[in-house]
């Protein structure tokens, strides 16, 4: 055994040590952003369909933080994703803010603000309550936009669109250079500031009111006020998605309010995982590339083995696929604990 | 001396079913007073009430004289008020150290901290050190809580209670379930509060009551029946056809 101090610092110790672990990154985590970040020099040739992936991974991520933290179930985050879409693409169309990120952070925050009043909505009642009423705001959004036809354009879409260069700089191409790296960057800074906020005593505070909300109101958490901010986040985080695509796209359409993208985004997050951010992100790759190369082998009917995997996915349960990849995970601790200049001094449980 | 928590007529009705009849409790500061009576009795509404977990029907809840009885239960633990639940109320998905670490953040009114780190905070390290060591959860403190023992997290329970660092504290039978020889360990926690914390226990172990309580109120059917010293009360002849009465039920 190694010399220890007393037991009582030995054990303080331990404890801050496993609060910072638990917020420290893992060599998979930086892994991961590195080949995203290579990615952009890697597939020159792919950064259309790498924009969409970052652009689904981030919705996707905004539904993370109210289902896999909150608990919150929606079926109408989509609205607040065509919210932003519309926002950002009215505001560059008119040309009241022609700086694109001054216009994706105004975007984002008008999706907040609606987030903020509707989020009142789905406090209270059951699952399938929330269900309905996220669906509800939805349709209505859509149909706002829908009927206000002489500024949105209507069923036909949002069109004349022009996007200003990036910081008065990077013209938007073609081919989505510029787009992508712009969509990556964005996605980037906002999963940092998400994962540093489930990892906050707020975001622990959603995580146990998500398991026990009765025993979360006994230690003096006021869980109302806590889903409020969640959900504010949430719609702000799916309105910078939608105001992204609008971007890169330059266009905007009453599909992007649609219970389709509502449904698929949670697909999405079904596919990844709920509850560690990264699902939205991988979800959407697995997704968007099997959308990609099914639809390739049968252009009509790549749906059905979207469905076949889903259904897969959901009966064998999560649970085994992380058995799975334990093995992997466990290596990544090792190299973390790693420390090559101090011998064996790993810290091991200590003895019963 | 003036009470720390009392109620005045306080009514639960569920429907026709009436769970607490005119409830008037006094708990002096620093009591330990036990809240006793057969099953069914009301018990377990009564501190649901005081919580704010259920409304009352009618009736006043005061707490220092002041009324809290429309307050939501968060902010009733804000000013003092913890409890401990019968039947295990954790959060399966977090380890003992991220539960108590939560409970402490709160009081500390860290809880909307969205930026900082868990832990990040030596105040509320310091804390939860103590309570682990207090409650002899070192062992299991980086595991799931939903995989524990159950007497672990029957500690657990409690040391999340106390983790609010209550002014009262209720205790909706804290051994309950526990087995025999780890009964002792909890009792001895909860015989270790402080003198100034006021605790109202509910438990069915009479060995448990007597040796604990300075004081004992006995709730039939909802109602207040007796209330007095712990010898008063186990003369009491109506005490004792109650719970005869209750054994000849079966």
């Amino acid at each position: 055994m190694p010399l220890v101090p007393d037991p009582g610092r030995r054990l303080a110790l331990e404890v801050t040590s496993f609060l910072v672990r638990r917020a420290r990154w893992s060599p998979l985590e930086l892994a991961f952003w590195v080949i995203a970040a290579a990615s952009f020099w890697l597939f020159p040739q792919k950064h259309l369909i790498l924009t969409e992936i970052c652009i689904w991974g981030l919705f996707a991520l905004s539904l993370d933080l109210i289902l896999g933290y909150a608990g919150i179930i929606s079926l109408g985050h989509a609205a607040f994703f065509g919210l932003g879409a519309y926002a950002a693409g009215l505001l560059a169309k008119y040309g009241w803010i022609n700086e694109p990120t001054v216009a994706l952070v105004v975007a984002g925050l008008l999706a907040a603000a609606v987030g903020f009043v509707t989020s009142f909505l789905v406090l209270r009642g059951s699952d399938l309550t929330r269900l309905m009423v996220t669906f509800g705001v939805a349709l209505i959004l859509g149909e706002i936009a829908n009927k206000f036809s002489d500024i949105t354009g209507g069923a036909d879409g949002l069109q004349g669109v022009e996007i200003k260069p990036l910081l008065g700089w990077f013209e938007l191409d073609i081919f989505g250079h510029v787009g992508y790296a712009y969509a990556l960057v964005v996605l980037f800074v906002l999963f940092v500031i998400a994962r540093r906020v489930v990892r906050s005593p707020f975001g622990l505070s959603l995580q146990a009111i998500r398991g026990n909300p009765l025993r979360s109101a006994a230690v003096g958490i006021a869980v109302n006020w806590r889903l409020v901010a969640i959900y504010t986040l949430s719609a702000g985080y799916a309105g910078i998605a939608g105001a992204l695509l609008a971007q890169t796209q330059a266009f905007a359409s009453l599909e992007m309010f649609s219970i389709e993208r509502s449904s698929d985004v949670l697909l999405i997050l079904i596919i990844g995982g709920t509850g560690w951010l990264y699902g939205g992100l991988i979800g959407a790759l697995i997704y968007r590339l099997l959308q990609d190369q099914l639809s390739e082998l049968t252009a009509r009917y790549w749906q059905f083995w979207i469905g076949l995997i889903l259904v897969a996915i959901v009966i064998t349960g999560r649970d085994r696929v992380g058995r799975w990849l334990a093995p992997v995970t466990r290596l990544a601790d090792e190299i973390a604990r790693w420390r090559p200049w101090t011998a064996r001094a790993a810290p091991t449980r200590e003895a019963p | 001396m003036a009470p720390v928590l009392e109620t005045r007529g306080l009514d639960k009705h569920f429907g026709g079913i009436v769970a607490a009849n005119e409830v008037s409790l006094k708990i002096e500061k620093g009591a330990r007073h036990a809240l006793i009576g057969p099953n069914g009795a009301g018990k377990t509404t009564v501190v649901n009430l005081l919580t704010g977990v259920l409304r009352p029907t009618a009736g006043k809840i005061l707490l220092d004289g002041e009324d809290i009885t429309n307050l939501p239960s968060h902010e009733r633990v804000r000013l003092g008020v913890a409890r401990t639940f019968q039947i295990n109320q954790l959060f399966a998905d977090l380890t003992p150290i991220e539960t108590l670490g939560l409970a402490i953040s709160e009081r500390l009114g860290r809880g909307h901290d969205w930026w900082r780190i868990v832990g990040s905070d030596p105040s509320v390290t310091n804390e939860i050190v103590e309570l682990i060591e207090r409650f002899r959860l070192g062992d299991v403190m980086r595991e799931r809580t939903g995989i524990l023992p159950y007497g672990k997290q029957r500690l657990l329970e409690i040391a999340l209670a106390i983790a609010c660092k209550p002014r009262v504290l209720l205790l909706d039978e804290p051994a309950a379930g526990v087995p025999e020889d780890e009964r002792h360990d909890i009792l001895a926690t909860v015989e270790a509060l402080p003198k100034d914390v006021t605790v109202l226990l509910i438990e069915h172990d009479m060995d448990i009551i007597f040796s604990f309580a300075d004081r004992i109120s006995v709730l039939v059917n909802g109602s207040l029946f007796v209330e007095g010293e712990p010898d008063e009360v186990a003369r009491d002849p109506r005490v004792k056809a109650v719970y005869l009465g209750e054994t000849f039920d079966g």
